[in-house]
């Protein structure tokens, strides 16, 4: 409630560092302070910053500084590491399909479909998880009781605890052969469908971005629907009480109320959600299975692999400098998806909180 | 029981609801019940496979108390002890550095912060909690491996992880340092007590019980990642106390080099590792949970 008023501003710093030096001449306190250097100054000089002060204020400054400094170096890195290996390639980096690095001296590598998986997988993982997440969402915040709705956001919150690793495994080895016939039955009705079309697994319908694509919609649901969830609870009581007083039922008072306040949140949650999804790593590599023959080809029954889980199946390629630098490349394009996703999730979300 | 209340001469002020609104509504309302109890379904079966797979191995002692190392890939028997001890070390190195610059960050935010630094500083924050843990390890193995020249190792891990984890940490440290009263700072202040005193010993400890839980779900979040341990170190089956040397096991490593490399068919003993591996790397994230909430509770500030 009053923490929204006062999260933008720095906390009480009372008339100034100057100031508080100059009234209080005989600090008992400031006696026994962990720099030496901080007494003799502080009783004459009003100006005088406590050395105390400074050091405290530097260090924290710093670690801010540091943090803005780090993702400028993540990029740099990522980007220093990978030209060797881009000067090297012999296929057009950003539309080319193949991927073969074995040899450092003949290398063509290009990641189009590592960003055609890794698209067609979040967007199955969003499509699934947005409108579960809002019903959730509103769910805690406006249908629970009041005393249960805490227990109930702790047990979704627990879905976000769980490794991905553990995801992966329940994934393929529980969750995909429980489907399978499910899953069979879509591919076989539908295949006239491009989407659902026979994939390149074939005929296998586990390891496929259908599967991969509802584990990942499990996994980023807690993103989505915390954030929802704060923002729909900001929704200023007054409307929601007008509606009420208007005769409008629940389902009234969310859609001309919680909706429209909560949209901007909801949406950017969604987008912290995507980003969340093309990053994922290893439960995608276990879950995806990677097709022999021909490459992806938009079936949401294809195999394949994203950015993420590219990387982390072929670590071992990782002995020479070359070869590491093109997947190092590969993790650089998926740094600045990220980067972008999450810069405009942000910035939808907090114009709305101005 | 109201039809003597409900028709009086004139006509009623307030209309009936109409039958489309009530249906839309009661659609809206099992909508939105419907879809908590689907989040809900993932996470009971998530949970009843790691337990019911996982519960085989995990009584033995010998499961806790000694490694992979003697034992064949089909032969039953040796336990995870090497990647407990792995997982612990990793994460506690990354603890030691990522909880001190990440309390310093929110203090900076909070305290300190104005400015173009301090919006920078928070928008940075937020795109370090969107990098993915892959990323992040490619960064560490860029500076650590090519650049520095350095061995694959666990600190290396711990570097990675730091990244994910400072994110984690800033955020809920700010959200707690936030929620300390004003009143609180202006008592000390009117002291002369000096501002960075002030945070040490008046504000920090108000807020640290919701800090400590903060980092230890942090920690517990790290603890579960698999992509860093990919790129950042190799497996080994036998205990390795040497973070900054040779290669060391961890729980997620375990799962995924029995996954890799052993059959895992139901009833084979790659099965039951992989699931035992999963239920102790459940049990030590709960236990961490656990552990958070005491320790907030014995720490927190006593109410009136």
């Amino acid at each position: 409630m009053s923490e929204s008023s006062s999260t933008r501003t720095p906390t009480g710093d009372p008339g100034g560092r100057s100031s508080s030096a100059k009234k209080v001449p005989e600090d008992p306190i400031s006696e026994q302070p962990a720099s030496p250097a901080a007494q003799p100054p502080a009783s004459e000089k009003p100006k005088k910053v406590r050395a105390g002060d400074r050091i405290f204020q530097n260090l924290t400054t710093g670690a801010g500084l540091f943090v803005v400094i780090l993702i400028a170096l993540i990029g740099l890195f990522l980007l220093v590491q990978a030209i060797p290996a881009l000067t090297a390639d012999k296929a057009n980096f950003l539309f080319s399909h193949g991927w073969s690095t074995n040899d450092p001296g003949n290398m063509s590598f290009g990641i189009l479909d590592l960003l055609e998986v890794t698209v067609a997988t979040s967007v199955v993982a969003l499509v699934i998880a947005m409108p579960v997440s809002l019903g959730i969402a509103l769910f805690l915040t406006q249908y629970a009781p009041k005393r249960l709705s805490r227990i109930f956001a702790y047990v979704i919150d627990l879905l976000a605890a769980v490794p991905s690793i553990i995801f992966g495994l329940w994934g393929i080895l529980v969750f995909a052969p429980a489907i399978e016939p499910f899953s069979q039955w879509i591919n076989s009705t539908f295949s006239w469908f491009p989407l659902l079309a026979p994939g390149n697994v074939q005929p296998n319908v586990r390891g496929t971005i259908f599967t991969a694509g509802i584990v990942l919609a499990v996994m980023i649901l807690p993103i989505i629907t915390s954030l929802s969830r704060e923002v729909f609870e900001r929704t200023p009581t007054p409307h929601i009480e007008g509606a009420l007083a208007l005769g409008a039922t629940r389902w009234e008072v969310i859609r001309t109320t919680v909706l429209p306040f909560g949209k901007a949140g909801y949406i950017g949650a969604s987008m912290l959600g995507l980003g969340r999804a093309l990053g994922e790593t290893i439960a995608l590599a276990v879950i995806l299975l990677i097709p022999q023959g021909r490459d992806f080809s938009w079936s949401f029954f294809d195999g394949g692999s994203t950015f993420a889980s590219k990387i982390a199946v072929n670590y071992s390629e990782f002995n020479n400098e070359t070869s590491a630098g093109a997947y190092i490349a590969a993790g650089l394009v998926l740094f600045v998806l990220t980067f972008l996703v999450n810069f405009a999730a942000r910035a939808i979300i907090g114009k709305k909180g101005d | 029981m109201s039809t003597a209340l409900e028709s009086p001469a004139a006509t009623p002020a307030f209309q009936q609801v109409s039958a489309a609104r009530k249906v839309k509504n009661g659609i809206a309302t099992t909508l939105v019940w419907f879809s908590f109890l689907i989040a809900v379904v993932p996470l009971v079966w998530v949970l009843y496979t790691v337990v019911a797979n996982g519960i085989k191995r995990i009584p033995y002692t010998n499961w806790w108390s000694e490694d992979l190392g003697s034992v064949l890939g089909d032969e039953v028997g040796g336990g995870v002890l090497h990647a407990i001890i792995g997982s612990l070390l990793q994460g506690l190195v990354c603890a030691i550095i990522a909880v001190p610059i990440g309390m310093l960050v929110a203090i900076y935010l909070v305290e300190y912060g104005r400015g173009k630094l301090a919006k920078a500083t928070t928008f940075m924050v937020d795109i370090l909690s969107g990098v993915p843990s892959i990323v992040a390890a490619l960064f560490i193995y860029a500076l650590w491996v090519t650049t520095l020249g350095l061995p694959r190792s666990g600190f290396a891990v711990s570097l990675a992880l730091v990244l994910l984890m400072i994110p984690v940490v800033v955020r809920s440290s700010e959200e707690m340092l936030r929620i300390v009263p004003d009143d609180l700072r202006e008592a000390s202040y009117a002291l002369g007590v000096p501002k960075w005193k002030t945070i040490m010993k008046v504000v920090l400890p108000t807020a640290l019980s919701g800090i400590i839980g903060g980092i230890m779900m942090a920690l517990a979040r790290v603890m579960g990642e698999t992509a860093p341990l990919l790129v950042l170190v190799g497996y080994s089956a036998y205990v390795n106390w040497d973070i900054f040397g040779g290669e060391q096991a961890a729980l997620p490593l375990v799962m995924n080099n029995e996954r890799v490399s052993n059959s895992i068919e139901p009833g084979s003993v790659g099965f039951d590792r992989v699931w035992g591996a999963a239920l102790t790397l459940v049990l030590i994230i709960a236990l961490i949970n656990l552990l958070a909430t005491l320790f907030s509770r014995i720490v927190a500030p006593k109410k009136k």
